[in-house]
């Protein structure tokens, strides 16, 4: 990569993550997502009745609440970059493409990060009243962060789109709930009783549940690190070939 | 500077730009006319990279635009027709990220937004978001954005589309400006702008090219042009009409009662001899003891050459 791509990724980052703290979104989000957190944890999750010194009740809950909240995080990417018309500013910058979509998934995966840290009370909590394995707590939150930027990287790309952002957020929660329902135990316990158990296995292989369980454990297994890659990687360059076709 | 060889874009089954060739040299100002929907914007895009030509190719100082897209992007400055900036930055902001994608860093870059903030008269707004800006300074600022790495080629789409009269004016003076050293495109449906500001002007019709030349020489293109209008006091036009027809070099006369109550225009029989033509009229008065009151040989009027290449077949009979 050389220097000029380097330069041109951090200013995008850059006006992306300045942009986010400029509207109310950021801060919407921020709250909503730190309360929804605390709720699931401490009431739904029954943190103090579990007499456990674990974030469990805590991680359990990521997939299903970035379901919600990740997309409303990309939906706005490009779709309204689409609407607003700078989508053509930005291509006829002395840019590639692949920089522009590198930069900003950085930004609002910086930004989820940030939302993310925010939740440290949780970790100070657990820590106050026993004595958690922070291993196991770091390894929750390495997964955390990887599930939240496949699911990014997938609303990006239903992002890029549409220049509806309603329609990108929609898209991206499908698409994200999918991921979710393929390796999610009920679903997957229902699917045995008519499919054969290999292909259900197949199937869950491409499940994010699978893989978030393993982080966890406390366990970096470099599949599980691979998938989120993987899954990551692919929804990008699949951005980058819809913003090559679809430019007007 | 820019070469644009047998340029086609089709969009389904729908043909915007066809088979356009033309080039630009450093020093010329283009003039693109043409009706809405003619296929202007879509060719500035295919110049500017933003899409990808059909059929044909794109060269900015001697890179193709398709196959070195960075290099060529890089001479490139574009003011896209909707002037669109990111709403919520500040004027400053915007220029300043604009200015880093354009790799110019450091000292260079607050002279580099200093200049076109000069330039474009935004210091009034430098501190603003965009989003609260009048039209008219949203529109100086991506003008501001097109101009901060002093490009050797600019590509505007309707530079001076919602600014007012004196903006407008001075816009021109800016684009006749940078058209000394630059090699210069904008798209306009304005046509005085074409005189004011062009060296020379292409008329597209359909996304094929029907008039390019001199502001001059598209107007001698006009029924009218060469053609000598006389108004005389107090002498009847059908009178003078009928003593201008008796010229050898008269084809045909007719009253123009916009351009007063007795004016009558004389056309030519043949356009290059205009001069010779004006001449005769004059001789003609003195010889009838007309008291001129006005006399002009008519350059021919854009909007008249423009409306007979541009209209419909059906709508021209």
């Amino acid at each position: 990569m050389n220097p000029q791509s380097l330069a041109n990724i951090w200013a995008i980052a850059k006006r992306e993550t300045v942009s986010y703290f400029g509207s109310p979104v950021a801060y919407v989000f921020l709250v909503i997502f730190l309360l929804l957190t605390g709720f699931f944890t401490f009431t739904v999750g029954n943190f103090f009745e579990r007499g456990e010194a674990s974030l469990a009740s805590f991680f359990t809950w990521h997939p299903w609440l970035y379901l919600v909240l990740v997309p409303a995080v990309g939906m706005r990417l490009w779709s309204e970059e689409r609407r607003s018309g700078t989508i053509e500013l930005l291509l006829t910058m002395p840019v590639n493409a692949w920089e522009a979509i590198f930069g900003k998934f950085l930004a609002s995966w910086f930004f989820l990060a940030i939302g993310l840290a925010l939740t440290f009370p949780v970790v100070l909590t657990v820590n106050w009243l026993g004595d958690p394995d922070n291993g196991q707590i770091f390894t929750g939150y390495l997964g955390s962060f990887f599930l939240a930027g496949a699911y990014l990287s997938i609303a990006g790309l239903t992002s890029a789109l549409t220049r509806n952002q309603v329609v990108a957020f929609i898209l991206a929660v499908v698409v994200c709930l999918f991921l979710i329902l393929a390796g999610f135990n009920p679903v997957t316990d229902m699917l045995t009783r008519w499919a054969n158990p290999a292909v259900i296995e197949t199937v869950a292989a491409f499940s994010v549940m699978t893989h978030f369980d393993g982080f966890q454990k406390g366990v970096i297994d470099s599949r599980d690190l691979l998938f989120f890659l993987s899954v990551t990687g692919f929804a990008l360059f699949a951005t980058a070939l819809v913003i090559r076709n679809r430019r007007s | 500077m820019i070469r644009i060889e047998n340029l086609t874009k089709t969009f389904g089954r729908n043909t915007v730009v066809d088979n356009l060739s033309f080039n630009v040299e450093r020093g010329e100002v283009l003039g693109f006319l043409g009706p809405n929907g003619a296929g202007k914007s879509t060719t500035m895009r295919m110049i500017t990279g933003f899409l990808p030509p059909t059929f044909g190719r794109v060269s900015v100082g001697g890179h193709y635009v398709v196959s070195e897209p960075l290099a060529a992007k890089r001479l490139i400055g574009y003011l896209p027709e909707s002037a669109a900036s990111y709403g919520d930055m500040t004027v400053n902001g915007f220029l300043s990220f604009v200015a880093e994608l354009r790799g110019i860093s450091g000292d260079a870059r607050k002279r580099a937004v200093n200049r076109v903030v000069d330039l474009c008269f935004l210091e009034n707004v430098l501190y603003q978001s965009i989003d609260t800006l009048s039209k008219g300074y949203r529109h100086r600022t991506c003008l501001a954005q097109a101009l901060i790495h002093d490009p050797e080629v600019l590509i505007m789409d309707e530079p001076t589309d919602g600014l007012d009269p004196n903006q407008k004016h001075e816009v021109r003076n800016l684009i006749r400006e940078m058209g000394k050293t630059k090699a210069v495109i904008f798209s306009t449906h304005i046509l005085e702008e074409v005189d004011a500001a062009c060296t020379r002007a292409i008329i597209i019709d359909r996304g094929r090219i029907v008039a390019n030349g001199t502001p001059g020489e598209l107007k001698a293109m006009s029924e009218a042009a060469g053609a000598v209008t006389l108004a005389a006091r107090g002498v009847d036009a059908a009178l003078v009409a009928n003593k201008l027809g008796e010229l050898p070099d008269v084809a045909r006369c007719e009253a123009i009662p916009a351009a007063g109550p007795d004016a009558v225009r004389a056309y030519p029989r043949d356009k290059t001899a205009a001069p010779l033509l004006a001449r005769a009229v004059i001789e003609m008065a003195e010889r009838e003891n007309w008291r001129i009151e006005q006399l002009r040989t008519e350059e021919g009027q854009l909007d008249e050459v423009f409306r007979k290449l541009t209209l419909p077949d059906t709508v021209k009979k």
